[in-house]
């Protein structure tokens, strides 16, 4: 068993309307040390796979097609080996 | 006897709320910018629909914070009426006005339509015009508008009465199928536990003329007029 | 010649045009000089391909306060010191890439077009065109733009009343996405977007600057299109939140003398709008790229003008007043920026602090080379038109039913209420007829008027026959509006075109405009705004020619107003208009695509007819006469009134119709100047004499009644059957 834990973020040069909208509400509360906020998503996957390459692969593969949008989105994830 | 609409940067249905209350029950009306403190000249607020700060984060998560929101506290506990509709519900559980939260539509869909809510509670002064389990003609317009709260608190609203409105068929009856959203109960609208701060998803102001499809909204203004008469 | 061929590829200039940019500037341009040449001589802003062919189109009429391309939209005169200000575009291209923001920020840029004028937007249209939703990838788009169009839209708190969707193979890979706003203000609001008196300021006002959609006017040409795809470069995102922001700083900012003129940036950015103020104001303009707000470090003068990021807009202010003007949008929450000012010498000129970087006169910019071709009839289509309707086997009484049930389940003429009920169709407090009558109908508030609102334009018909397909885009958009009850006023229209470069996608072109010429004349509409979109391919192949026509049309009295569906039982039931069957009206029908497989057989229509049933019915409608109307369009006759049915769930019960022509043609031909009106049976005689008097047929076809649609001797099904069909036709495929 093994547990992917997918990020997936907005391209650097991506405009992200909902982080500037949060920067400017965090601002407001007083947090004046924000400079930037990027919003993104999270996942929490489970395989039952017990190949970590095959793992690897296929969450690539998942991130391509379907978590993350290539046209805007990048990702990054990490895998853990889980006891049953 | 004056209406106070609070606008929030991103909502849109106070023109809509003013018109029902100006141009058909010829009441008097004031906009409010997010940014008041006073509120001392109104007898009932209006959260309106839309999409304060644009929905981003959580509906309501970021308008709750605006200055106006502390005056509208003050104002809730003197007793005095409060109604919240769509954005407005949602910014009012967000605040913790009201129980629960709004969550996505369980179809994962965005919904304009006609609905029909069954007027649950007419004791309420947002319903005291109705016949008890009356049923209203209203439209919805939420992506987020599934009532939910844990099954502690929606014992105490059921056991208190504080659901004032659920989507049901036609003939009132409280199906599954007639629930626009998956919202829990069929819940529409909640008051808070004193009664005088309701939030309910539908949109009351837009079914102001027949012209438009129904009137049945303008029952309830017309129980909050009546209410706050009564009570002056 | 020092410019690579590369270069100017990616700016979609040809060499000849090259020359001609040294020839006319006496110079080499610069890189950035270049880039303001591509984006402005392209085919997007600078209309080059098709100019000379619109300036056909019939543009005046007492209405009208300003010409076609004067202004951001076109602007009609309704009365009462209210005008209506019009405008589809295309976002076609973006949405091809990434479907879910190329819808939204095509609504995001229409919205702009209007209220940049100073016009509250209240009514938005899509008209929509995709490949079969059998296909994975054309569902993919599909369901991205309907919820681009919903997630932009409703945020904006603008009703999107209706439109179009239909379905052919060549829009896989290559959807059409065109959306229509309308909005309405005071005569004496309206804001120019001219840019004049020296020493006035330009303000940017709204999001900062990024590099998003570098090349979009120009990319809509370039030959990198296919690539990029693969490479999907900077995909604009748009923020509805700052659009409704900016919507209302505007609307104020409108009401104020502080200003003389606004200007929304869109494709090409702030070079369009600042160089486009500038012609239509006889000025110059003076722009420094260091004081524009921006998102990215690092970012080049170049890409600094041609940015397209959304929600910017371009405001020329009054010096003494920009304190003031600067106030307004703070309190909307809203940055603001001086980046410039308005000259007197005609030139453009771009600096980066002391430095210039580009000067150019704007005359210049604003002129690109005219092209007018000869072309011929391409053979291929000769042979699509002179398909022979015989050579079909006529359809069997016994199938009839069937096949009706079959038509009403086809996507193309399927409910589309899975897609109108995810737009917020009711906000604004108008609407007295939401999407799926033949026409929206919206009320002028403190009026008794109402607008009607359509677009139409069937591309499988102007694929058979460009011209005939321009005329029945005008002609079916028209009888629409009648049906509700609506007078013609004005057409904004959104030409959608392959490869103009090619001979036979410029002859579809030149005979759709033609076509559209003809109609608009005769039917007394003239265009007052629009859009091309060409270089619509994918791998090589055009798509269908594609116009859609979006028109409105006034409602003196909005309690006239009528509707598609029967209203109650013994109501008696008339086609008005071309009541002999056309044998030939199969052609390019949908039941011949459907269920033979043949596109083929130009499609019919009698143009001096549609006049007068136009005139015929909007009278019988405004007199009150009947009790619905609703026009035979796609699916003919037998689907007009299934759709008439449904509506409020009653039957219909036919006369004896005696059928001698063929039986496909008369349940199912497309035969246009055709109407079904529904109505007391002691009004028929004055419907009769009515139509009479108009010289248009009126022919009795039954009654209303029942749970049933029967069609005497062929059809005879439960209307929960048609409406199984009908309702969940287009939701299936999904």
């Amino acid at each position: 068993m093994y547990l992917a834990r997918v990020y997936v973020t907005l391209k650097p040069t991506v405009n992200d309307p909902q982080g500037l909208t949060i920067k400017g509400a965090l601002c407001n509360l007083g947090f004046t040390s924000v400079e930037d906020v990027r919003a993104g998503k999270y996942f929490e996957l489970h395989l039952a796979e017990t190949d970590f390459a095959k793992v690897e692969q296929q969450v690539t593969e998942m991130c391509c097609k379907l978590l993350a949008n290539p046209v805007i989105e990048n990702y990054r994830f990490e895998i853990e080996e889980v006891k049953v | 006897m004056k209406f106070g609409i609070i606008v929030f940067p991103g909502t849109w249905s106070e023109r809509d709320c003013y018109y029902a209350l100006k141009n058909v029950l010829r009441q008097e009306v004031d906009y409010i910018w997010h940014k008041e403190a006073d509120l001392s000249h109104y007898d009932c607020l209006i959260l309106p629909g839309g999409f304060s700060y644009g929905d981003y984060l959580r509906p309501g998560a970021i308008a709750r914070f605006s200055p106006v929101m502390t005056s509208l506290e003050a104002f809730a506990s003197q007793g005095k009426l409060v109604i919240g509709i769509c954005n407005g519900f949602q910014i009012l559980c967000e605040s913790g006005l009201l129980p629960g939260a709004l969550l996505r539509n369980d179809h994962l869909e965005y919904r304009c339509q006609w609905v029909y809510l069954k007027a649950e509670n007419n004791q309420s002064p947002f319903t005291i015009q109705c016949q008890n389990g009356q049923v209203l003609k209203i439209p919805i317009s939420h992506y987020e508008g599934r009532y939910y709260a844990d099954s502690a608190t929606l014992a105490e609203l059921e056991a208190n009465k504080r659901v004032i409105f659920r989507y049901c068929t036609p003939a009132g009856e409280v199906t599954d199928a007639a629930n626009p959203n998956g919202s829990l109960h069929n819940i529409a609208g909640i008051t808070n536990k004193r009664g005088n701060v309701l939030g309910m998803m539908p949109h009351p102001e837009r079914a102001c003329e027949a012209i438009l499809g129904s009137s049945d909204g303008n029952i309830i203004w017309e129980s909050i007029i009546a209410s706050i008469q009564r009570n002056t | 010649m020092p410019v690579s061929k590369e270069t100017l590829d990616e700016i979609a200039l040809s060499e000849a045009e090259y020359q001609l940019i040294v020839k006319r500037l006496g110079r080499e341009p610069n890189d950035v000089e270049l880039g303001m040449f591509g984006a402005l001589w392209s085919e997007h802003c600078g209309y080059k391909h098709s100019k000379a062919l619109l300036k056909q189109l019939p543009s005046r009429n007492k209405r009208m306060l300003v010409k076609p391309g004067e202004e951001n939209a076109g602007v009609v005169d309704i009365g009462d010191g209210l005008v209506v200000v019009m405008k589809i575009e295309s976002h076609n291209h973006p949405s091809a890439i990434e479907p879910y923001q190329g819808a939204a920020t095509g609504v995001g840029g229409i919205v702009r077009d209007i209220f940049t004028m100073g016009a509250r937007p209240i009514a938005l249209l899509n008209s929509l065109r995709f490949g079969p939703l059998s296909d994975p990838h054309n569902r993919y788009l599909f369901v991205g733009v309907v919820s681009g169009i919903a997630g932009y839209g409703n945020c904006l708190g603008i009703p999107d009343v209706g439109g179009e969707i239909f379905f052919a193979k060549c829009y896989t890979t290559n959807p059409l996405v065109n959306a229509l706003c309308l909005g309405i203000t005071r005569s004496k609001s309206l804001v120019r977007a001219k840019a004049h008196g020296k020493g006035n300021l330009l303000m940017l006002v709204g999001a900062d600057t990024g590099r998003d959609g570098l090349h979009g006017a120009s990319g809509l040409a370039s030959k990198a299109f296919q690539e990029e795809r693969e490479l999907r470069s900077a995909v604009q995102v748009g923020n509805p939140f700052l659009e409704k922001l900016l919507i209302e700083a505007c609307l104020e900012l409108a009401e104020t003398d502080w200003i003389t003129g606004m200007q929304d940036l869109g494709a090409a950015g702030l070079t369009s709008s600042a160089v486009e103020s500038a012609a239509r104001g006889g000025s110059g303009i003076e722009i420094d790229v260091l004081k524009v707000p921006r998102r990215e470090k690092g970012m080049t003068p170049y890409e600094v003008v041609l940015s397209e990021s959304q929600e910017r807009m371009l405001v020329m202010v009054k010096k003494e007043h920009q304190d003031k003007v600067k106030a307004l949008f703070a309190r909307w929450e809203l940055d603001s920026q001086i980046v410039g000012e308005v000259t007197d010498d005609g030139l453009a000129r771009i600096k980066e602090g002391e430095k210039v970087v580009a000067e150019v006169p704007v005359s210049l910019l604003t002129s690109p080379p005219v092209y007018r071709r000869r072309v011929k009839k391409p053979e291929w289509l000769k042979q699509l038109q002179t398909f022979d309707i015989l050579s079909v086997p006529d359809l069997s009484p016994r199938k009839a039913g069937a096949t009706l049930l079959q038509l009403l389940a086809s996507p193309n003429i399927a409910s589309k209420h899975c897609v109108y009920r995810q737009y917020d169709h009711q906000v604004g407090n108008d609407t007295v007829v939401p999407p799926g009558s033949d026409a929206a109908v919206l009320r002028i508030k403190e009026t008794k008027k109402a607008i009607a609102l359509t677009t139409d334009g069937n591309a499988r018909y102007c694929y058979v026959n460009p011209y005939l397909g321009g005329v029945i885009a005008v002609a079916e958009a028209a009888r629409n509006l009648v049906c509700s009850g609506a007078q013609p006023l004005a057409i904004t229209d959104c030409l959608n075109f392959g490869n103009p470069e090619k001979d036979d996608v410029y002859y579809q072109l030149k005979e759709c405009i033609n076509g559209m010429t003809r109609a608009c004349q005769k039917l007394r509409v003239p265009v007052i705004s629009g859009n091309v979109s060409l270089y619509n391919e994918t791998t090589g192949k055009d798509i269908y020619p594609t116009p859609v026509v979006g028109m409105v049309g006034l409602i003196d009295d909005v309690a006239r107003h009528c509707t598609s569906g029967f209203k109650s039982e013994g109501d008696l039931v008339f086609l008005l208009g071309e009541i002999r069957t056309i044998n030939s009206s199969i052609g390019s029908s949908e039941y011949l695509e459907l269920i033979h497989g043949i596109i083929g057989g130009n499609p019919y229509v009698d143009l001096e007819l549609e006049r007068r049933l136009h005139r015929c019915c909007l009278e019988a409608v405004k007199r009150g006469l009947v009790n619905s109307a609703h026009d035979c369009s796609e699916g003919g006759l037998a689907v007009a009134l299934a759709e008439s049915c449904l509506v409020n769930h009653l039957g219909f019960i036919s006369d004896d119709w005696k059928i001698e022509a063929r039986l496909d043609a008369t349940l199912f031909g497309e035969a246009q100047a055709r109407i079904i009106v529904s109505l007391p049976p002691r009004a028929a005689w004055k419907l009769q004499r009515l139509a009479a008097r108009w010289q248009v047929g009126a022919k009795r076809l039954g009654t209303v009644g029942g749970t049933r649609l029967t069609i005497e001797g062929c059809i005879d099904l439960p209307l929960e059957e048609l409406r199984e069909a009908w309702w969940y036709g287009l939701e299936k495929c999904l």
